[in-house]
């Protein structure tokens, strides 16, 4: 028999570095639309059907000296092909717990640093590249851009014990189902969100008006407005030390406008987050976005960050100092659009909600929320 | 929409690799030419079943889902019929059809693939008589008239087109190469 690893397990250990092997037994479709990645992880595909009289078709190509982990969509089938590989002789052979289905939803929290009376937490959705945010200071918490597995932040806030008061978006996400609302209720918290992206939400919310300020425990949430990735993306300024920029601004690359189908209004607005809101600001701000795109913007320590004046220097989308070239870069030739991405959209407004398998379904697939 | 075949599959509840192994016993019991309809609730299995279909050489014809559960087609295919072998001396191209299908003349498109191929994607107006039926049906027919013979891959059509003419019909085509490269117009059976 083959034994099994968690997603925690494996997170873990692409996290540090270590070299890692990956079978991925899902069709080869499945397979090129997302996979897992790291920077030293070795990925092949050959779908489980292939496998199911034996091995013979990966034999020549799986590593006799490292441990072999095998994937598939949900975790039964590449139990079956680590038993195969196992019986013909491999030692060293795991099947992923829950599969690409529970590598999707596998919530990482890092600490980012220190704020007045606490901390800052980042949460790594390493098969998403989603990033939300735990800030505790005295007992009292926030939450920002919180996705919809929520029963694993609750955990982690039960092993913090602090009490959430404030539940933030940074903005109406299109690319993953924002478990924001549902937060917020089950921890009796307020809920906010930029009144310019909720005109069609179906549900009670608090406004964020540019400006306003909030305390937990004894540090300061301060919200900037900040449009362009839509328009009511809004910036909090934590401390005056840390910038969360929503999907405005990445570590490697630009929000793109084009997800509400309004590209051609936003470019406009983008820019002048870009290049004038955010300058204004002090380079020492630390960059905490809401996603990230490739492994190579993850620090050594796990986490996704950057300080505002090296992205002026290191961003090219900080550097296209022609407006034109910057339309162009923003608003044509874009990535695909995050799969489902209208259905993720009006699930956030409250307009339809699909039970929890289809959410999922949903969510599947690569991030694609930014533009390098 | 109601699809004929020759075996239903029930792997409703089942996980992969499952319905995918059980689907894979059923088929080699499968004659050539057979459609089974595999149930499943998995939802990963559509995409499963049609890689695995292709993979394989079988034919996947599509999915249908009703209340919740999935109904995937598959039709067991022979290498045989890849190779459109033409016995029959009058062919005719798809072009020639598709132009003959937006005219104005009289003539009737014969479809003898099986039921639930047919029900996946027909030319608009076509007869469905599965080539396994013919003997039996002929008579439905116009002995008169023109027909244009069409099946997946003009395989099966050649062998029905030789058989027509066997029974005194005179004015018989065979289309060649058949639905598989057919990119105008189709009707499905909803």
């Amino acid at each position: 028999m083959s034994d099994a690893i968690s997603v925690k397990e494996l997170t873990k250990k692409i996290i540090n570095g270590d070299s890692v092997f990956i079978l991925d037994v899902r069709n080869t479709g499945d397979f090129d639309d997302w996979k897992i990645e790291g920077e030293n992880v070795e990925v092949i595909n050959q779908p489980y059907f292939d496998l199911l009289e034996g091995i013979d078709p990966v034999m020549d190509k799986l590593p006799k000296d490292q441990p072999i982990y095998v994937v598939c969509a949900k975790g039964g089938s590449s139990e079956f092909v680590a038993d195969q590989i196992n019986e013909e002789g491999y030692e060293n052979v795991y099947s992923i717990e829950g599969g690409m289905k529970a590598w999707s939803e596998h919530l990482e929290p890092v600490k980012i640093g220190e704020v007045a009376g606490g901390s800052i937490y980042q949460f790594v959705r390493i098969g998403k590249g989603c990033l939300s945010y735990f800030i505790e200071s005295n007992g009292e918490a926030a939450m920002v851009d919180v996705n919809r597995m929520i029963e694993q932040y609750e955990d982690f806030l039960n092993e913090k014990d602090a009490k959430i008061t404030h539940v933030f978006d940074t903005h109406l996400h299109a690319d993953h189902i924002s478990g924001g609302k549902k937060l917020a209720e089950q921890k009796n918290a307020a809920y906010y969100l930029p009144p310019k992206d909720a005109e069609e939400v179906q549900f009670e919310y608090e406004k964020v008006r540019d400006g306003d300020e909030y305390k937990i425990g004894e540090t300061t949430i301060k919200a900037l407005y900040s449009p362009g990735h839509t328009i009511g993306s809004t910036s909090y300024i934590v401390d005056d030390k840390y910038l969360l920029t929503g999907d405005i601004l990445f570590i490697d690359s630009i929000g793109r406008p084009d997800l509400a189908g309004k590209a051609a209004d936003w470019v406009a607005d983008l820019r002048e987050t870009l290049y004038q809101r955010y300058k204004e600001l002090t380079d020492d701000l630390i960059v905490l976005p809401a996603h990230y795109m490739t492994i190579k913007e993850m620090n050594d320590d796990g986490s996704v960050s950057a300080k505002l004046g090296v992205l002026y220097k290191e961003n090219h989308g900080l550097n296209i100092s022609d407006e034109d070239e910057f339309r162009k870069t923003v608003s044509e030739n874009l990535p695909p659009q995050p799969n489902s991405y209208q259905e993720i959209r009006e699930t956030n407004m409250g307009k339809v909600s699909p039970e929890e398998e289809e959410q999922r379904e949903m969510e599947i697939g690569p991030n694609r929320c930014a533009v390098r | 929409m109601e699809v004929t075949v020759n075996k239903v599959l029930d792997a409703k509840g089942l996980a992969c690799p499952m319905p995918i192994v059980k689907t894979k016993k059923q088929m080699t019991e499968l004659e050539p030419g057979q459609v089974i309809e595999v149930q499943a609730t998995d939802k990963g299995s559509t995409a499963d079943i049609k890689a695995w279909a292709e993979s394989t050489g079988n034919q996947y014809l599509g999915t249908v889902e009703e209340e919740g559960t999935l109904k995937h087609y598959l039709r067991k295919a022979t290498p045989e019929e890849e190779k459109a072998e033409t016995k029959h001396p009058h062919v005719t191209s798809l072009d020639e059809l598709s132009s003959k299908v937006d005219g104005d003349e009289k003539f009737t498109i014969l479809d003898v693939r099986e039921p639930a191929e047919f029900a996946f994607g027909h030319i608009p107006g076509a007869k469905n008589i599965p080539l396994g039926e013919l003997e039996q049906r002929f008579e439905e027919l116009d002995q008169n008239g023109e027909i244009h013979v069409i099946c997946r891959t003009g395989n099966r059509s050649d062998l029905a087109a030789q058989k027509l003419t066997e029974k005194g019909f005179n004015n018989v085509k065979n289309v060649v190469p058949g639905m598989k490269e057919w990119s105008g117009k189709t009707n499905n059976n909803q």
